[in-house]
């Protein structure tokens, strides 16, 4: 029996994969409290499916955790539970209004909503006691998040800091922390856009309808399709109109905006991201927006 | 309902070594460009930070410096990974910083590296940054090394240039560990041999870079032979479904995993034979590296995290006492006597460093048996002794059960990469 090299090659999604589930397994075994962030996202619902292969037979042996805005959007919702309802496991959720309620945050109308989901996050890490929260950040959405480690050590006040990182070697993950402190853990760092596109194509996997073609009433702000509703109302000058679109990431219903498309299945969307001339968060995330360095101010404050 | 089934790509992971100075942030910024893997929201940015600087041409450089201090200080001074892909493969660029004090960098980029891509710039030749990032490759056992004879434009695309590069290149890795080398002239700026070939220089016949890049052959660096399973995670269901399920999760290290295969489970040293390897809901017929699967026995034995199964006559060699090369990463020097937390595998120790040998001059290769320490960014011969055994393969023969790191036990953080000898 002959047997060459070439038998025994993976595919570059295979390798993507065995290294994701070797770091959720990594962080199970070494870390007390574990949880994994959900937004709702296609990358978070690619961080579930991965945490499921990790531990199967048995159970994802940690809580999700989501930020409640109070603007997201209902499909959204609607998908989390279904996800929550098939794997059986605890859904942990941090609302921002309930954090204004009890004081927690400041009950500041016109600080966009993205900004409050960093302390309300941050105390329901501490709240929780949690010690690790994986996030579904990757490398090649924006310049700051290129130097992330997959372990991103947080000191007591959740910041991140990008100067002082702990070097990260081969596949061996330093999990150490001090009292107060934790870990973000980010398992699909070297994943791309287009990878999370072709996962979620080959595993067949339920992610948001919004991602899909769909007609939504719509208007133009900053060069971007905005979502019709009462939580952000038009102004002046601002036409509403239906359109024909799809949205390339989940974010805050008053902030994400979507782009037209009739891509309505996953290959339609691969052909689509494939040839995409502009980043997703680029194209339609209002809030990076406002400087050069935004994500890596958000970052530092203790943003996903 | 099935998706036609495209070819599957592969990866290539490679990190490159070079300062701003010889236009390694500009290559990679050609090769995102030409690779068409920059969006034009990027390039726009890019543009317009050019034109508010008063610079005569795009600085691609602009597209890779991250970090808001680094683009003040127009260094890079922290490892970078960036991403592109062609048809056939999809790359990790580890893109790492040059000068000595970033020693570290470069050691943690080239870690993970399938290939290393040094730059030099043509007009002056081989420097002693290119011969330290050469040895630096070839100490973390890079199979593949690409040198980048960069800014021919610069030196009138001369064939001599080149060639004298090429010959004193070859000279000096007779003296390095590199299995497989190319010798590149290229134009970072202008893209000549990038990813198109150039028409200024005729005389050389070989690949361009990014030929090299999406041809080169790494599938058989891994080892297939030594079977290696570090144990990382127990999983047992204790589910009505799955009442009897004991499985051990891990990652592939070395060799090949077959359902009926003699096993032993390490440091025990009890045998049993493999009942069945899963992947998620699926059992599969064998494993290999770097697969994460998980694999039952047939017998119940004691395993936990941190043992290791192997093939009963091709065992790691269990050890308290380590002989490896250490580059330390802090700025509290490296000293006898001196106590710190080990990584290996997935399993964890202490260690006390019992001597260290000698600092190995990363300019010269010269071997500094004198001085008893190491400081931050120097890589030197240390002999450890660790409070548990750890089960271990020479780096040479495995990169996976070969290194380790150490960890400050008071801060935490990690302060130093071993590769052992042997």
């Amino acid at each position: 029996m002959t047997e060459t090299h070439a038998d025994y090659q993976l595919s570059q999604l295979d390798q993507l994969e065995a290294e994701s589930i070797h770091i959720f397994r990594e962080v199970a075994a070494e870390f007390e409290k574990p949880v994994l962030m959900f937004s709702g996202g296609k990358d978070s619902i690619v961080m579930l499916r991965l945490a499921e292969k990790a531990f199967y037979p048995a159970k994802i042996p940690f809580s999700i955790l989501q930020v409640d805005t109070g603007l997201d959007f209902p499909e959204v919702m609607e998908t989390r539970d279904r996800w929550v309802e098939r794997l059986g496991i605890n859904l942990v959720v941090a609302s921002i209004d309930d954090a204004i309620k009890n004081g927690i945050i400041p009950d500041a109308a016109k600080i966009s909503r993205n900004r409050l989901q960093i302390p309300t996050l941050l105390n329901a890490i501490e709240e929780n006691g949690f010690t690790a929260a994986f996030g579904g950040g990757r490398r090649d959405e924006e310049k700051a998040r290129a130097k992330e480690r997959v372990y991103s050590h947080r000191d007591e006040f959740g910041q991140w800091d990008p100067k002082n990182q702990r070097p990260e070697l081969w596949s061996l993950y330093n999990g150490r922390l001090h009292e107060g402190e934790h870990m973000r853990i980010f398992p699909i760092s070297n994943w791309t856009e287009l990878d999370v596109w072709d996962y979620i194509g080959r595993e067949q996997i339920e992610i948001p309808s919004i991602y899909f073609s769909h007609q939504r009433r719509v208007f133009e702000r900053d060069g971007m399709l905005m979502t019709e509703t009462p939580l952000n109302p038009c102004r002046e000058g601002e036409v509403v109109s239906e359109r024909t679109v799809r949205f390339r990431t989940c974010g805050d219903i008053t902030l994400t905006g979507c782009v037209e498309s009739t891509a309505s299945t996953i290959d339609e969307i691969i052909d689509e991201v494939a040839i995409a001339r502009v980043t997703e968060r680029g194209a339609t995330r209002g809030d990076d927006k406002f400087s050069e360095a935004a994500m890596e101010d958000r970052k530092k404050e203790g943003y996903f | 309902m099935a998706t036609a089934e495209k070819k599957p790509m592969d990866l290539l992971r490679f990190a490159t070594a070079g300062s701003v100075d010889d236009g390694k942030s500009t290559l990679i910024g050609r090769l995102l460009l030409d690779s068409k893997s920059i969006f034009e929201d990027q390039l726009e940015a890019v543009e317009a930070t050019s034109v508010s600087k008063g610079y005569d041409y795009t600085d691609l450089a602009l597209l890779t410096d991250g970090l808001r201090s680094e683009r003040e200080q127009g260094i890079t001074i922290d490892v970078a990974y960036r991403y592109f892909a062609t048809p056939t493969r999809k790359f990790i660029i580890a893109d790492t910083p040059g000068h000595v004090q970033y020693t570290r960098n470069m050691v943690t980029g080239a870690s993970t590296a399938d290939l290393g891509l040094v730059l030099v710039d043509a007009r002056q030749g081989l420097t002693e940054q290119s011969r330290r990032h050469a040895l630096i490759l070839s100490l973390l056992r890079v199979p593949h090394l690409v040198l980048a004879v960069n800014k021919m434009d610069l030196v009138d695309y001369s064939q001599e240039v080149y060639d004298k590069i090429h010959a004193e290149f070859t000279q000096f890795a007779t003296k390095l560990n590199i299995p497989d080398l190319e010798v590149i002239p290229i134009s970072a700026l202008a893209g000549d041999n990038v990813v198109n070939r150039s028409e200024n220089m005729a005389w050389y016949q070989g690949p361009t870079l990014m030929h090299h890049l999406e041809h080169v052959h790494v599938a058989s660096d891994r080892d297939l032979i030594d079977a290696r399973f570090p144990v990382q995670y127990v999983v047992r269901p204790k589910s009505d479904e799955f009442h009897d399920y004991r499985g051990y999760g891990g990652q592939v290290a070395g060799g090949v995993l077959k359902q009926g295969d003699e096993v032993v489970v390490l440091p025990s040293g009890m045998t049993s034979k493999i009942a069945g390897i899963d992947l998620f809901d699926k059992e599969i017929d064998m494993a290999f590296p770097p697969m994460s699967v998980t694999i039952r026995l047939e017998d119940d034995v004691d395993v936990s995290r941190g043992d290791m199964i192997a093939r009963v006559n091709n065992a790691p060699t269990a050890t308290q006492d380590i002989d490896a090369m250490v580059c330390w990463m802090t700025t509290a020097p490296l000293r006898p006597k001196a106590k710190l937390a080990i990584k290996h595998t997935t399993r964890n120790g202490r260690v006390m460093v019992k001597d260290i040998q000698y600092r190995l001059d990363v300019n010269t290769l010269h071997r500094d048996q004198e001085t008893k320490e190491l400081g931050v960014n120097e890589i030197g011969r240390v002999q450890l002794r660790c409070t548990v055994p750890l089960l271990v393969d020479p780096y040479s023969k495995n990169r996976t059960t070969g290194s380790f790191i150490l960890i400050d036990e008071t801060t935490g953080v990690t302060v130093g990469a071993g590769m052992i000898n042997g």
